[in-house]
């Protein structure tokens, strides 16, 4: 057993021949060690460029209403398939970003809580229906989410981090939610894969409705 | 004794823990330490308000083929070499930043949408963001009076490979979805000109 060689060796080493650890506590005590590893703590908020790239990039992934919209968009378009699947992924993120635009000008638009909870639902009902509009009314409907996300997100994009590296965070991670959905999406092509996207796209749904649920009832989405 | 350790396994151990400890992180590159050249070659990669519209542009060119490539390989450096040359005639320094971040949405959105723009619009675009970025520059080569003139060929030499490198890689682009994920680094590119636009039109808190 490679843990015995290996507490056996470490004894051997220290001048303890026969010190000898049992094989089950190797593990927890590297984890232990590791846990106990000292790190450097910054008690103070930094406005440094690596936080500028990290905190953008954590924005768009930090609410589960945005997830679900991002990777619902991912699922349609690789149901609709060629085009749709090529030019939602290069229309939305600039989309979004104009949207992002508009709440970080402070130019307000209403509703924006119930449109996001909205976005889940209705695109989560698309792919479970696999609805098949003609791409102009899909790219409408995925057009108008976008701009409430980005709007959400714009207005509350914090003063002070380093704009370029935080936007480039930010939008990296938007499009990776769309490549994962688009990469989950590819099982369309199988019949039981085809099963499973539209139950994801029902899972999905349910989820934006208790979003709206939320928003409805005033709560903090 | 149970039997002898390898050192294979005493290596992998050590790894292990020094993967898991965490060491503090430099976030700013102040200068390299080899000197005014290397300072100009490293200064494009990480200032990414010039590295994003270098890159856009020369994707753009790279996609519409090797010709189109090889003028921005040239058309960029001379642009940023005349803007670095003019720069410092303007005093107070030119502030370009609204300009500039206009010109990288426009290339992001012209590279996401594959426009099939002709070879002097590409030319005139890549000299166009050379000469800008060469004026924003110059300011600070000023602060480095006896070697601006290294830190610039490091920083032409920079440009030089990294047009060569993406525009080679985007002309070599053949199966669709290839033009595709190029086509995306566009729509990012121009979705973080979006941002930077609000960032910029910002009313102060």
């Amino acid at each position: 057993m490679k843990y015995a060689k290996v507490s056996s060796e470490f004894g051997r080493r220290l001048g303890y021949p026969h010190f000898n650890w049992p094989d089950r506590l190797i593990v927890p005590l590297i984890g232990l060690v590791l846990l106990f590893y000292p790190l450097t703590a910054f008690a103070h908020k930094r406005g440094g460029e690596a936080i500028g790239f990290v905190s953008g990039f954590e924005h768009p992934i930090s609410g589960l209403d945005h997830i679900l919209a991002m990777v619902a968009v991912g699922l349609w378009g690789a149901q609709l398939g060629a085009p749709a699947i090529w030019v939602l992924p290069v229309v939305f993120p600039m989309i979004m970003a104009l949207g992002g635009m508009m709440g970080l000008m402070g130019i307000p638009l209403p509703g924006i809580e119930l449109c996001i909870a909205l976005s889940a639902v209705a695109l989560g009902f698309a792919v479970f229906r696999e609805a098949r509009p003609k791409l102009w009314i899909a790219a409408i409907i995925v057009g108008f989410f976008a701009i409430a996300h980005g709007h959400a997100h714009g207005t509350e994009l914090p003063a002070g981090a380093s704009g370029i590296l935080y936007s480039i965070g930010f939008v990296i991670a938007t499009g990776l939610l769309h490549a994962t959905g688009i990469g989950i999406g590819l099982v369309h092509r199988w019949p039981a894969g085809r099963v499973a996207l539209r139950l994801s796209g029902a899972a999905v749904a349910i989820g934006g409705m208790f979003f709206l649920w939320k928003a409805l009832s005033g709560e903090p989405v | 004794m149970r039997g002898r350790c390898s050192r294979p396994n005493l290596f992998l151990l050590a790894v292990t823990i020094m993967l898991g400890a965490a060491s503090s992180v430099q976030a700013h590159l102040v200068n390299t330490g080899f000197g005014p050249f290397y300072d100009g070659f490293m200064h494009l990669f990480v200032t990414p308000e010039d590295l994003l519209p270098v890159i856009a542009i020369a994707l753009l060119a790279g996609l519409r083929g090797p010709r189109f490539g090889r003028t921005v390989l040239f058309a960029l450096p001379v642009g940023w070499i005349a803007g670095s040359i003019i720069g410092p005639a303007f005093a107070p320094p030119l502030s370009l930043s609204t300009p500039e971040i206009i010109l990288t949405l426009g290339l992001g959105a012209l590279l996401a949408a594959d426009w099939p723009l002709p070879l002097a619009v590409i030319a005139g675009l890549g000299i166009l963001l050379g000469l800008m970025h060469g004026i924003l520059n110059a300011n600070d080569l000023a602060k480095t009076p006896s070697s601006g003139q290294l830190v610039l060929l490091g920083v032409m030499v920079a440009l030089f490979i990294s047009v060569s490198i993406l525009a080679g890689q985007a002309a070599s682009v053949q199966v669709m979805w290839a033009r595709t994920v190029v086509r995306v680094v566009g729509s990012w590119i121009a979705a973080i000109g979006f941002l930077m636009l609000g960032w910029a039109m910002r009313a102060p808190a």
